[in-house]
């Protein structure tokens, strides 16, 4: 198990002046000796100064990047900085960073670990169409990673050495690629994909939408990100 | 055809060719751009003086219109156009992109140098 001071929690923040502060105080304080980086996605509020108060390291992109383009800047900063590890964790509060140990002590077998809500702990919830959608792509990327996933979406993942490496040069910055594209990215190069139950908590603020036209329109894209990712040239695996 | 038509059809090449030549002169497009568009112009100022030479190209392909020949070339055309500005657009989105990057990057060294630095003022002061 590597030592907390190797480890970089990443934290895509988009106008999360709100939550910001409370989860970097969270993590700090759960992961004591842990390095929290901040990556304010284009946000217009006071997202940056916040966190910077709470004691994270804040990079602030000048406009909006999406996700992908966030925690791509968070795995670059990481092989600058000597980070070993990184973990990504949502800046709204879902996340429990007390989890943190244990996604990192499952890397020894994996490149990728998944903190996945739907594996038994917890009572997360999805229902209807959107959970079909969700499902549907666990499948279908649990058979090209050859393990079976049953939360690709999920915004809570470490990387190991080897992932951080690929992921600083090649992680895809397009929508949904922070989730689908990477895996199937990672999977093609060889590395290794696992995924260990953790519990959610509730989002600190904003409903997760039920609308089915929302639901269609995000399966839809979901299918195209999956096959623009299976056409790309697989990147082969280095070291 | 009357005469009226066929010097309007010279006239319209000949000033899309000039305008595409200016364009280039004044250094208002790159010439990897300017490339689709030349020909065009170049392709429409011939065809326009000698029109025989579109009914001739059409027989040749077996198109039985000569003008659906013109039309058809000019939608290829336009197709790789967009295809290469779609390509390159890309290609400036990633280096804003990557630009993006840097600056923060730069950023956030700046900040934690200038904190640093301050420190050291006031441990001095």
């Amino acid at each position: 198990m590597p030592a907390l001071h190797e480890i970089l929690i990443v934290m895509p923040a988009f106008n999360e002046e709100e939550a910001v502060g409370d989860v970097v105080t969270e993590v700090l304080n759960a992961l004591p000796g842990v390095h929290c980086l901040v990556v304010s996605d284009g946000s217009t509020d006071r997202t940056s100064s916040v966190a910077k108060k709470a004691g994270a390291t804040v990079l602030t992109l000048p406009f909006n990047l999406g996700v992908g383009g966030a925690m791509r800047l968070g795995f670059k900063y990481a092989v600058d900085n000597g980070f070993q590890y990184v973990v990504q964790l949502d800046s709204d509060g879902q996340h429990d960073p007390s989890c943190v140990p244990q996604l990192i002590s499952h890397l020894d077998r994996a490149d990728i670990v998944i903190g996945a809500r739907f594996a038994g702990a917890g009572d997360y919830s999805v229902s209807g169409p959107r959970k079909w959608a969700m499902k549907l792509l666990s499948n279908i990327i649990s058979r090209i990673a050859n393990t079976r996933l049953t939360d690709v979406t999920s915004g809570f993942k470490a990387a190991g050495p080897r992932a951080v490496h690929l992921f600083s040069v090649h992680y895809p910055a397009e929508y949904l690629g922070d989730t689908i594209e990477s895996l199937v990215l990672a999977s093609r190069a060889g590395y290794a994909v696992a995924q260990v139950p953790v519990a959610m908590r509730p989002r600190a603020g904003g409903i997760p939408s039920h609308n089915p036209v929302k639901s269609a329109i995000y399966l839809a894209r979901a299918a195209m990100a999956l096959v623009i990712a299976l056409w790309r040239t697989p990147i082969t695996a280095k070291g | 055809m009357n005469s009226m038509s066929y010097a309007f059809a010279i006239a319209a090449a000949g000033v899309a060719l000039l305008a595409v030549i200016e364009m280039l002169r004044r250094q208002r497009f790159r010439e990897r751009h300017a490339f689709w568009w030349l020909l065009a112009a170049i392709v429409s100022l011939i065809v326009s003086i000698f029109p025989i030479t579109l009914e001739w190209a059409a027989s040749v392909v077996g198109v039985e219109v000569p003008s659906n020949l013109a039309f058809f070339a000019s939608i290829v055309i336009l197709f790789f156009v967009t295809v290469q500005h779609s390509s390159e657009l890309t290609t400036l989105e990633e280096k804003t992109r990557i630009l993006a990057e840097h600056t923060a990057m730069v950023e956030e060294r700046l900040s934690s140098i200038t904190e640093r630095l301050d420190g050291e003022m006031r441990g001095h002061s």
